[in-house]
C-alpha cells in the first residue's frame, strides 16, 4: 500500500532551493534510510514530511488513513531538553496528544497506550526517573516510546544515533530493524552513517539537489553515487 | 517578637497594603507559572525587554498626560511581545541580541521622554525600581481577572502546554498548533508584566518569572511539580518581601528579589544534598 509519494517536489530554505524536483514513493513495511551531504535538504525534507514547512514546487501526497493516524517524529534533541524536568512517563505520555484532539486530559486508554510503549522499549525501570537524569541512549528511546505513541504506521526519524557510543547505536539500530521487521512499521530515517543504513534500510534516498537518487538498498550499491558515497566514508 | 508579630498584623489595616498583597501575589503567582515555560523554552530574557518596553511605554503616556497609562501600556507590550516571540524564532539577528536591540532602545525612548517633560522627574524612580503604593484599586482588579485566566489556561491546557514547551517541533508535527500556546503564554506574560511592574520596578519585574522557576528546577524532576512548586515559592517570598519591605522600610521590588534569591540558594544546596545522597546511594 502506498503511503506517501512525492511529486517534483521542491524546498527552498532563505530564497535558496535545496532540494529540487524529488520524485519517490514509500510503501508500507519499507524502511527508508535518507543519506547525503550536509545541507542537501534532508531535516528539510523531513519538515516538509511532516508538514511542517511548506514545498516551494510539486506535491507531498498522503494516504487517508496516514493523515488521520498522524505521524510518529523522533527529532533531533535540543540543548534545552537535556535539563528538562519531566518525568519519563510524561513525556512518552505526550505522544498521544494528537490522539485527544480538543480533549484537555488523558484517557485510562492513552495512559495504558505510553505504559505498552515504555515495556515494549525496555524502559520500565526508568517510568518514574527524571527525564534529565538520563543517559543520551535512555533519553533517545524515551523519545522513540513517545513517537510510537503517536503512531504505529509510520516513524519518522532525524539522526536517531547522533551523540550515541557505538554499542548503543547498535542497540539503536536493532530496535528500530525490529519495531520495522516484527511490527510492520514503516520508518523513515535521516542519517550521517552510511554503513548502517545500507545494511538495514529496504530503499535508499541520496539527496543531491536536482540529481537525487531514490532506489532499493541494491539499486543504490550498484549506482555510481551509491559506489563513490560508500568508497568515501570507507576511507 | 510580639511588637513585630503586631507590626506585621497592623500591616493589613491599610487599603493600600491590602491592594499590593492581594494583587502582589496573584500578580506573582502568574509570572511564576507562565515563567516555568518560557524558562524551560530559553525565552527569560523576553521577560526583561518586554519590562523595558512597559516602562518606555509608561513613560511616553505620562508625559502625553493620558488618563490611564496602564491602558496605553498593554496594548504595546502585548505587540512587542508577538514581535520578540517572532524574532526569537525566526530571524537573521539572533534572539538573544534582538531582545538587547528591543529593551535598550524602549528604555532611551522612555527616559529621554520622561526628562523631557518636568512633571515627571520623581516618577522614573519608582517606575524603575518600583513602589509599594503603586497598585490602585484598578490594577488590584485587572490582577484578578488575569490571574483567573491564566490559572484556567494551565489547568485546562496543561498537557498541551507540557508538549509545546517540552518539544515544539513533535508538538507540530502531531498536529498541535504550537505558534498559537506560543501567544498566548507571550500575551499574558506581557499583561502580568505591566500590571506588576509599577509595584516591582520595571528593572526588576523579570525576576519574578525567571526566579521561581529556576529555584523550584533546583529540587523538582517532574514538570507538574515544577509548576506547583513556582508557584508556591513565588507567592511565599513575594509575601516575605513585602514585610520585610513595610516593617524596614526597604525598597520593595528589591526586597522581594533578594528573598528570591535567597529560596534559590537554599533550593541549590538541598538539591545539592539529594543528588549527592542518590549517588551515594
Amino acid at each position: 500500500m502506498k503511503l506517501i509519494e512525492c511529486e517534483n517536489v521542491s524546498f527552498s530554505y532563505e530564497n535558496t532551493e535545496v532540494v529540487k524536483n524529488l520524485n519517490f514513493q514509500l510503501n508500507d513495511g519499507d524502511y527508508l534510510c535518507i543519506v547525503g551531504e550536509n545541507g542537501s535538504g534532508k531535516s528539510t525534507l523531513i519538515k516538509g514530511l511532516l508538514g511542517l514547512k511548506q514545498t516551494s514546487g510539486g506535491r507531498i501526497i498522503r494516504c487517508e488513513g496516514l493523515k488521520a493516524k498522524g505521524t510518529g517524529y523522533l527529532p533531533q534533541q535540543t540543548p534545552a531538553q537535556k535539563d528538562f524536568p519531566a518525568s519519563v512517563f510524561e513525556v512518552v505520555l505526550s505522544g498521544r496528544l494528537n490522539s485527544r484532539g480538543f480533549r484537555p486530559f488523558y484517557s485510562k486508554q492513552d495512559k495504558d497506550t505510553a505504559n505498552e510503549n515504555i515495556k515494549r522499549l525496555g524502559i520500565e525501570e526508568l517510568k518514574n526517573q527524571s527525564y534529565r537524569d538520563l543517559s543520551g541512549g535512555q533519553q533517545q528511546r524515551v523519545l522513540l516510546a513517545r513517537a510510537l505513541c503517536a503512531s504505529k504506521q509510520l516513524l519518522l526519524l532525524d539522526e536517531p544515533v547522533t551523540g550515541l557510543d557505538p554499542i548503543i547505536t547498535d542497540e539503536m539500530y536493532r530496535l528500530i530493524d525490529d519495531l520495522n521487521k516484527n511490527e510492520k512499521i514503516t520508518i523513515i530515517m535521516v542519517s550521517h552513517d552510511i554503513g548502517s543504513s545500507v545494511k538495514y534500510a529496504s530503499h535508499i534516498l541520496h539527496l543531491n539537489y536536482e540529481n537525487s537518487f531514490y532506489g532499493t538498498k541494491e539499486e543504490y550499491l550498484k549506482s555510481p553515487v551509491g559506489k563513490r558515497f560508500l568508497g568515501s566514508q570507507e576511507t | 517578637m510580639t511588637e513585630q508579630l503586631q507590626n506585621i498584623i497592623n500591616m493589613f489595616q491599610y487599603d493600600f497594603m491590602v491592594r499590593a498583597i492581594i494583587g502582589g501575589i496573584l500578580v506573582s503567582l502568574c509570572a511564576a507559572l507562565l515563567g516555568v515555560s518560557l524558562v524551560l523554552k530559553r525565552y527569560s530574557m523576553i521577560g526583561d525587554g518586554l519590562s523595558h518596553v512597559g516602562f518606555g511605554s509608561l513613560a511616553i503616556a505620562a508625559s502625553l498626560n493620558l488618563v490611564s497609562p496602564l491602558e496605553f501600556a498593554m496594548p504595546v507590550v502585548v505587540i512587542s511581545a508577538f514581535f520578540l516571540l517572532r524574532l526569537s524564532s525566526n530571524s537573521k539577528i539572533k534572539g538573544d541580541a534582538a531582545i538587547a536591540l528591543v529593551s535598550t532602545s524602549a528604555l532611551a525612548i522612555g527616559i529621554t521622554v520622561a526628562t523631557m517633560t518636568k512633571s515627571m522627574d520623581s516618577d522614573i524612580n519608582s517606575y524603575l525600581f518600583g513602589s509599594i503604593l503603586s497598585m490602585s484599586e484598578r490594577d488590584m482588579w485587572f490582577s484578578i481577572v488575569l490571574s483567573v485566566i491564566v490559572l484556567a489556561l494551565f489547568v485546562v491546557f496543561y498537557n498541551k502546554i507540557f508538549a509545546v514547551t517540552f518539544d515544539e517541533n513533535f508538538a507540530k508535527a502531531t498536529g498541535t498548533r504550537a505558534g498559537i500556546y506560543n501567544m498566548i503564554i507571550a500575551m499574558l506574560t506581557a499583561l502580568t508584566i505591566v500590571v506588576g511592574m509599577k509595584m516591582m520596578g520595571s528593572l526588576l519585574i523579570s525576576s519574578l518569572i525567571i526566579f521561581p522557576a529556576i529555584t523550584s528546577m533546583r529540587v523538582c524532576k517532574r514538570f507538574i511539580t515544577v509548576m506547583i512548586s513556582s508557584a508556591l515559592v513565588s507567592v511565599v517570598c513575594f509575601f516575605i518581601g513585602l514585610t520585610i519591605s513595610y516593617l524596614y522600610s526597604t525598597p520593595v521590588g528589591a526586597s522581594i528579589v533578594i528573598v528570591n534569591l535567597a529560596a534559590l540558594i537554599i533550593f541549590s544546596a538541598f538539591g545539592g544534598i539529594i543528588n549527592f545522597a542518590g549517588k551515594k546511594n
